[in-house]
Formats: C-alpha cells, structure tokens, sequence
C-alpha cells in the first residue's frame, strides 16, 4: 500500500542524511532527559550508543536583521560550534534556543526569529502529508468504487471513524443545516489531533515526538476554533454576550459586570482547550519516561535493583502506553467536541 | 517555564501545516468522501424503505386474496344452498303435481266404474225384465198345459224372485 511505500521512502531520505557522532554525556539525570524528549529541539536525537549520539539533522531557517538564513543543524555540531553567527544555547536562560553571537563569540540582545524545521515541526509536516496521502488515497476508493459497491478493507478501517465524527460529534452539536460546512474542518481536526497523539506514542522515528504535548501546537488549534467559532457567531450569540437574557439589569448596567464574564468565557473556552490537550499528551510522556528512568535510576545504584525494577517498569508502562493509546482517541474527540459545542452554541438560534 | 511558553516558529509552522492540509483535504478528499457515504446512506434507507413498501404490498395483495377467497367461499356456499332449495322445491312441486294427476286419475276411474256400474245396472235390468218376460211368456205357455203345474211355477218363480230380489 502507499503509506508503506511512503514510510520506506521517508526511512530511505533519512538514512542517506549524514549520523552525527559527538562526545559522551554526563551522569544520568531523569528530569533533564525527560524535559529534553518533552521539549521541541534542533535535531532528532535517535540513540546514543557507546559514546556517541545519533540523531538526524533538520533544517535550520533563521531569520535575523531582515536576512533569511538556512542551514542543516548539523553544522552545530549539537551546540559545540558555531555557524554563520549563530549559536546553539545548551545551558542558560537561552537553553536549546538559537541566538545570534558577534565576531568575538559574545551572545547579541537581539534574538534571530527562529522558524527552524524542528523536531515537532518536522512531525507535523509528517503527520501532515500522511494525512494527506491517507485521505487522498481512500477518496480515490470512493469516488472509483462508488456508493453501490461494498467498501474494502482500507475503507472499513477509517469510515466508521469518520461516522463516529460526522454522527456522533458534529451532528450532536451543531444544527444540522450547518453540519455539512463545518464537518470537513471537524474531521481535519480530529484526525490530525488523532495522529499526531498516535504517533507521539511510537517510541522511534517518526514517531516520539509530543507534537499535540506542545504548548505552541495547541495554542494553534485553539485558536481556530476561536477565530471559526468567533467569526460563525449569529446576532443572538453576541447579543447574548453583551446583553444576557434573564439576568437582573443591575448585573448589566451600569456596571457590565454580566458581559464581562461572558467575554472572559468566551476566551477562557479556548484557553481550556488549549491546556487540555497539550497537559494530557504531555502527562503521558512524562509518565512513561519516568518509568523507565526508573530503571535507570536504580541501576545506577546496583545492578541488581536496575534489572529488578525493569520487569515492573515495564509492565506499568505497557499499562500507561495503552492507557495513552485511549487518551489519545479520547483527547481527539474532546477537543472536536468541545470545538463542536462552541460552534454549535454561536450559530443556535434564538430559544 | 519553556514547556509552557509557545515557540513562535512551531506556532507558524502548525499554523501553516494546518491550514494547508485542511485546504487540501477540503479540496481533494473529504467532499468525494463524505459525499459518497451520504449517497449510499440514502441508497440503502431508501432500499429498506422499499422493502418496507413491498412487504406492506405483499400484506395487502395477501389480505386482498384472502378476501376474495372468502367471498368466492361465500358465493359458493350460497349457490349450493340456492341449488339445494331449488332441489327440495322441485322435487316437492313434481310430487304435489303427481298427487294431483294420480287423484285426478283416480277420480276418472272412479267415474268411469261409476258411470259403466249404472249403465250394467240398467242392461241387468232390461235383461231381467226380459227374463221375466221370458219366464212370464214361459208359463203362460205351461199354464195352457197344466194348470196345477202353472199355478206351481208361478208359486216357484216368485219364490225366485223374491229370494234372489232380481
């Protein structure tokens, strides 16, 4: 099948690019591996064997004194050197960030805009262009097999699930004369949380990245539904946020104290979503990765206790990876429910 | 504090990735997608809805039968009863009409006897006044040869007669 053909050609890209070797790391430190796998970087640390780090270089896009400069990460050799002025922080306030360095190798106040292909970038773009060659591909079974044929196996996996949107989530919360504007947005949304949940629970490449356990990505979706829920709203939603039916006129005048809540509602309704998302998946992660530094924290004091513990990390995180495996369908359908409900509520007429 | 401060270049980079693959899916795969599933959706409620209808014919056509069944069971059971009737009522009719040319004929034959009983009575008669006059004629001559022997016969005669009153 494509995805498959797709995948290998991707391994393929990314075994010809250049592994990079660098020098070996300190004692062992659960909070800082779990925050650097947690949090977005320059390249795509893959493992460290022996003493040498193997990651896969992404591309660096900077821009800085309105000049746009692109180069590969791996001319930082990990933040040992610099390239072009700039430098790659690992310790300091500017910690994992770049900042641009003058001749004499001074750190400048002035940061580079940093629109780097990071590692959660690079995922995105990934989850993104499956997305893409997964739906292109069943709408093509569609439209070649027509309404009258029974659907095929690849169609049967993703049609309940697209059902599961169209029926159970949107139909639910929107009136149905809108359903079909906003069902393609929906079910955009609900796969491409779904995804990149799915795939931030594959512990390798391409997986691993918490793309949705990312404040920035969250902050994203949120805010379309925002914008689409803000833009959807009909004279009775924003009436009802200025001048609230069935409230005492006290609560409205002369002190708007009524609309001034429902505004802060209407704000905090994104914000919600925002943190739900992005805390949950970033929960998961977490969870499992202090598991299994547990082995490495007690094999660290004797051996014994290391290979003692592994079994029971194991298991509890086999438990927490299936348990992350329905928190990501669930996190999927809250955040397009929710997102449902908001545009439901600003395009319901007047009761 | 970096795990919950959004990066300005992830924030364009989804913004981007976003919008550009909910544009294309938009474009190339969810109106042909969705658009199908509804199409077959309808496709199958309106099989079921004819199904529904056929059956509902089928129930109708059956009680239809059923009733003309009944009827042409009615029918018949009225043509036989009718037939039945006519049966009784012309066999009754067939009998009264033989009654009545039996009585009929009975009653000639009663005239007829009658009538041939008379006219014998009247032959007898004339017969026996002939006999009379036979005998009278007889004894008239008799007398002439005896008269004892006459005033015998006569004695004799209407012994006779009276003994046998004809």
């Amino acid at each position: 099948m494509f995805t498959r053909k797709t995948l290998s050609i991707l391994m393929l890209m990314f075994v010809a690019f250049p592994l990079n070797a660098s020098e070996p790391e300190s004692d062992f430190n659960p909070g800082e591996m779990i925050l650097n796998h947690i949090l977005d970087s320059h390249e795509w640390h893959i493992a460290t064997v022996g003493k040498t780090h193997i990651s896969i270089p992404l591309p660096i896009l900077l821009i800085h004194d309105g000049k746009f400069h692109a180069f590969m990460s791996s001319k930082f050799h990990h933040g040992h050197s610099d390239y072009r002025g700039f430098r790659l922080m690992l310790e300091g306030d500017y910690k994992g960030k770049i900042v641009a360095v003058n001749s004499q190798g001074n750190i400048l106040p002035k940061l580079p805009i940093d629109l780097s292909i990071t590692k959660n970038a690079f995922s995105l773009l990934f989850v993104a262009s499956l997305l893409f060659f997964i739906f292109v591909n069943i709408s093509k079974i569609y439209k070649r097999r027509g309404s009258g044929l029974p659907p095929t196996k690849f169609q049967n996996l993703i049609e309940p699930i697209i059902l599961f949107v169209r029926d159970d989530i949107v139909k639910v919360a929107i009136p149905i004369k809108y359903v079909d504007r906003y069902l393609p947005y929906l079910l955009t949304l609900f796969f491409f949380i779904l995804f990149c949940n799915l795939l931030g629970l594959v512990p390798f490449f391409p997986g691993g990245a918490s793309v949705t356990g990312n404040v920035a990505v969250t902050l994203v979706l949120a805010m379309f539904t925002f914008v689409i829920t803000t833009v959807s709203g009909n004279r009775t939603y924003f009436r009802e946020i200025i001048n609230t039916s069935g409230a005492p006129w006290w609560m409205k005048f002369p002190i708007p104290l009524l609309p001034a809540i429902e505004v802060i509602g209407v704000l905090t309704k994104p914000v919600v979503l925002m943190i739900r998302l992005f805390a949950n998946i970033m929960a998961g992660h977490i969870i499992i990765l202090g598991l299994i530094s547990m082995i490495f924290i007690l094999g660290n004091m004797s051996a014994i206790a290391g290979y003692g513990v592994s079994a029971l990390s194991v298991g509890f995180t086999l438990f927490i990876s299936l348990l992350e495996l329905i928190v990501a369908f669930v996190q999927a359908f809250v955040f397009t429910l929710l997102t449902s409900f908001y545009i439901g509520m600003a395009k319901a007429e007047h009761h | 504090m970096e795990l919950i401060s959004p990066n300005i270049g992830l924030v364009f980079w989804t913004t981007l990735t976003f919008l550009v693959l909910f544009l294309l899916l938009k474009k190339f795969a969810w109106p042909v997608i969705l658009s199908t599933l509804k199409e077959r959706e309808t496709a199958i409620a309106n099989a079921l809805s004819a199904a529904e209808k056929a059956r509902e014919e089928m129930k109708q056509l059956h009680a239809d039968n059923e009733k003309l069944l009944r009827e042409a069971r009615m029918q018949c059971d009225e043509i036989l009863r009718r037939g039945n009737e006519m049966r009784k009522e012309a066999i009754g009719k067939a009998q009264n009409e033989a009654q009545k040319e039996y009585d009929r004929l009975l009653e000639n034959a009663r005239l007829a006897i009658e009538t041939e009983k008379k006219a014998a009575i009247v032959e007898l008669q004339n017969e026996v006044a002939k006999l009379s006059i036979d005998i009278a004629e007889k004894i008239l001559r008799e007398e002439m040869k005896n008269k004892q022997q006459y005033d015998k016969l006569i004695e004799k005669s209407i012994q006779d007669i009276t003994n046998n009153k004809l």
